[in-house]
């Protein structure tokens, strides 16, 4: 028995079991059962796999890089549509951003160009790409334009997060020696937000590469079309080869971006 | 002597620093003059870019609003299902590589470098390549989905789980390793109610991302809403296309509304 302490208060048990939580968790578990029969998966399904996906392996090994050339092809097409899409993305990023930043721009300004944020987030970049496919015809343009407008969504909302949060002393400070509205952008926003933006920027870089190896299955350029193709011919050996490329391609992107951010912290 | 030496006029940057920064704008302007000369973009399918554009709008309107009860409702759910159990059971693998990775709870240096080349892989294969890799395994359908889901979300769930833990405070851990408590218990005791909110709001934003990835699974036929979208498109049924898509932007906003809600009442 637990003695009352002063207050009348039972002392608190160290590691007292909490009820509602296991209860959480026992509901978490029907519901994996649940869901789990209703997308019918049972053990067997996953038994079959597992042996299937030893056969995948086996086939895959060793990775074939006989036609390395249609992949560096692929791969540069890849990196083309990242960089282009980077580049133009938060060429237009800039503008939006800063008439989404409340703190900055009117309401009947700020208004549309969150909607437009808004609009661009919306959808996964493989959607967006399948319009453009249908818009630009198949092709890396397709696949630049789909992740430009992802670009938008993500990186002008961020954009327009860190203007909001810029001290305004230095804005008025500038506006008060009568500069015009560029300079006041110039030297009173800018230096505030840049390693931020740059920031955003690289990480935009990153993500619009990991984006860019997969735009190409429904037909908008990049390694992805390749890829696709291997799967779709069972050249599992040269699906390897194409994923090693990319894991490998992503992980110095990763590097870079975060030198690139070190140089301008 | 009397001369005083003159002091430098003020530099912002170092030289190294302003070499950095120069070498940087040159490799940018470099890759994107690259870029724009190499890519093969065929300027003549721009010119009709808008007709296109209208031509499609015009064929999407109206919604084949029929269609929803039809295919679309019972997709729909799936894909929740799927993004929900993948989510789940990438929790699952990524918790013990999570704690692999996160070099104060594991001190071995090799096991933390396997952990991060295990949670680098995962982010690095996309969606939509996983889907097509467990297509390959399981066959097509939602199971395959499932997994492709999971083992993307391995590498994010696991990143942010293992700084999390890294982050956490000295003092609990010592409390309970001075008392002798096995490591179980210093995880358990220790460390997971230090990073529970942490977690709890990983899983939540990994949710929400992972409904929006799970509704173009089933255009590589790993079930889910992207299956019925696949069929609209190869069939040109462009209303019927419409109305998938309208969906699939009712079950974003509803997830977004759904963690916005967990958030402000439980964290």
């Amino acid at each position: 028995m637990l003695s009352p302490s002063k207050h009348g208060r039972e002392a608190r048990r160290a590691f007292e079991a909490n009820w509602l939580a296991r209860l959480g968790w026992l509901a978490l578990a029907a519901y994996v059962f649940y869901a789990g029969s209703l997308l019918d998966l049972n053990w067997e399904r996953l038994l079959l796999g597992l042996d299937n996906a030893g056969r995948l392996f086996g086939r895959m090994f060793p990775p074939d890089y006989s036609r390395w050339e249609l992949l560096l092809k692929g791969m540069m097409e890849s990196l083309e549509i990242a960089v282009l899409a980077s580049f133009f993305g938060i060429a237009v990023s800039l503008p939006v951003g800063l008439l989404a930043s409340r703190n900055m721009m009117p309401a009947w300004l700020t208004w549309p160009a969150r909607m437009l944020i808004a609009l661009c987030r919306s959808f996964h970049p493989v959607i967006v790409s399948i319009l453009f496919v249908k818009a630009v015809g198949f092709g890396a343009l397709a696949g630049i334009l789909a992740l430009v407008v992802a670009s938008i969504g993500f990186i002008a909302k961020l954009f327009a997060e860190a203007i909001e949060e810029i001290s305004l002393k230095q804005v008025e400070a500038v506006r008060s020696t009568g500069a015009s509205m560029p300079n006041v952008l110039i030297f009173g926003v800018l230096p505030q937000v840049l390693a931020r933006f740059i920031g955003f920027a690289a990480y935009q870089l990153d993500s619009n590469l990991r984006n860019s190896t997969m735009v190409g299955i429904v037909g908008a350029g990049g390694i992805g079309g390749t890829l696709f193709a291997a799967f779709q011919r069972f050249d599992y050996d040269f699906v390897l080869a194409i994923l090693i490329a990319i894991i490998v391609t992503i992980m110095i992107g990763e590097i870079l971006s975060a030198r690139l951010r070190a140089v301008f912290q | 002597m009397t001369a005083v030496a003159k002091a430098p006029a003020w530099e912002r940057f170092t030289p190294r620093e302003r070499f950095a920064r120069f070498t940087v704008y040159l490799l940018t302007v470099a890759a994107v003059v690259t870029s724009l000369r190499t890519v093969e973009v065929i300027p003549e399918f721009l010119y009709d870019a808008p007709e296109q554009m209208m031509d499609l709008f015009r064929r999407m309107w109206p919604m084949d609003v029929g269609h929803y009860p039809q295919a679309i409702h019972a997709a729909l759910v799936e894909t929740i299902h799927i993004a929900t159990l993948g989510t789940i059971l990438s929790v699952l693998l990524a918790l013990p590589i999570g704690v692999m990775a996160a070099g104060n709870v594991t001190p071995y240096p090799a096991l933390n470098f396997i952990a991060k080349l295990l949670l680098v892989s995962s982010r690095s294969v996309n969606s939509l390549v996983w889907a097509l890799v467990f297509v390959a395994v399981f066959g097509p359908g939602p199971l395959a989905g499932v997994f492709a889901i999971a083992f993307r979300s391995i590498g994010f769930v696991g990143k942010l789980f293992g700084e999390v833990l890294e982050e956490a405070h000295r003092g609990a851990i010592e409390a309970l390793t001075a008392a002798g408590a096995p490591w179980v218990s210093v995880l358990r005791m220790g460390y997971w109610p230090q990073v529970k909110p942490a977690f709890w709001s990983i899983v939540m934003f990994r949710w929400d991302i992972n409904v929006r990835e799970s509704a173009v699974l089933g255009l590589v036929g790993a079930g889910g809403i992207g299956v019925v979208l696949d069929t609209a498109l190869n069939l040109f049924h462009w209303d019927r296309v419409a109305m998938t898509l309208a969906s699939i932007f009712g079950v974003v906003i509803f997830a977004e509304i759904v963690v916005t809600a967990i958030r402000r009442r439980v964290l």
